[in-house]
């Protein structure tokens, strides 16, 4: 049972998403994380005065309980599934983010630079933060969906706009890990 | 009772998520140098069995657990919507370090920050809602 203590191998990881995706479709539904973010703007009341929004969100209820599921899923997994939830990523990357100001690489889950509460203070944490979320929700949303519903779900079944999709994720990080990093961090 | 296997479906995944570390921000970063197998790993055998289960479901019309047809509509074919729309979210994941599903599992691990990424990204979904009459496509 140790194993389930320590961060899980990509043997272990991708064949439990692939039983997600099991799972989902067994029951009648389809993987898909980011229409819940369209599912909230029409619970906000957005289908007043767009169209895009003006749905029966009852009908995505499902999603919302699996979203929801998540959220608790994270909670019970580093509280009580986790040892130590240290990120073993590869030297050289750690040295990379070392220079570009994360001193937190290779001890943390995430950075603390950018996930610690300190960033509620800070003008170039919110900025970043506020900018990756409104790229992720309009990209994903304009792309007609996102990791879940292109990359695993859309390839599955073999769709060629997921493929697209798919590469097109690839050129957007890409572009911002080594392009614009430098210039922003 | 449906709700509560929702529900059970959506720890499971949650518990995926961050056990795999495809829900640290690091993780994303060192993919998209290159720099280690673990996401090529995690998304590669994920689509891979993926195929597997999404052809033979196809394929033998089974009845989904409630006895309804299992309905699987592919996308409408296009090329620009995913293209454009694919780069501008890459930016995002890359930038944020989360996707729609990890922005979840995050939340629930405490790391609070992560509540101004998602409503920006809902946020963004409503802009296109708005827009999206003048975007090619």
């Amino acid at each position: 049972m140790d194993w389930l203590f320590k961060p899980w191998q990509w043997y272990i990881s991708g064949p439990l998403i692939a039983l997600t995706l099991f799972l989902l479709l067994i029951i009648g539904k389809r993987f898909g994380m980011s229409s819940n973010l369209r599912t909230l703007c029409s619970i906000g009341g957005a289908g007043k005065n767009v169209s895009f929004f003006n749905f029966d969100w009852k009908s995505q209820r499902w999603n919302l309980i699996i979203a929801f599921g998540v959220i608790i899923g994270g909670f019970i997994a580093t509280n009580f599934l986790t040892e130590t939830s240290v990120v073993n990523l590869n030297p050289d990357v750690v040295m990379d983010l070392r220079n570009l100001g994360f001193e937190s690489a290779g001890k943390t889950y995430m950075p603390t630079e950018l996930f610690s509460n300190s960033v509620f203070g800070s003008f170039k944490g919110i900025l970043i933060l506020v900018i990756g979320g409104f790229l992720i929700g309009f990209g994903a949303r304009y792309a007609g969906g996102c990791t879940s519903g292109h990359a695993i779900s859309g390839l599955s079944n073999l769709q060629v706009p997921s493929l697209i999709a798919v590469i097109g994720f690839f050129i957007g990080g890409l572009v911002m890990v080594h392009f614009l990093f430098p210039l922003i961090f | 009772m449906r709700s509560i296997l929702y529900l059970l479906i959506g720890v499971f995944f949650g518990i995926v998520l961050f056990k795999s570390e495809a829900a640290s921000w690091f993780r994303i970063y060192e993919m998209f140098q290159f720099k280690s197998f673990h996401m090529f790993g995690i998304i590669g055998s994920a689509v891979g069995l993926g195929i597997i289960i999404t052809q033979l479901i196809k394929k033998s019309n089974v009845k989904s657990v409630f006895g309804e047809e299992i309905k699987i509509q592919p996308k409408e074919l296009g090329v620009r919507r995913y293209l454009i729309g694919g780069i501008l979210f890459g930016l995002g994941w890359a930038l944020a370090g989360a996707c729609p599903g990890p922005m979840y599992a995050l939340l629930g691990a405490g790391y609070f920050p992560i509540i101004i990424v998602l409503t920006s990204a809902i946020f963004g979904t409503y802009i296109y809602g708005v827009i999206k009459d003048k975007l090619p496509h």
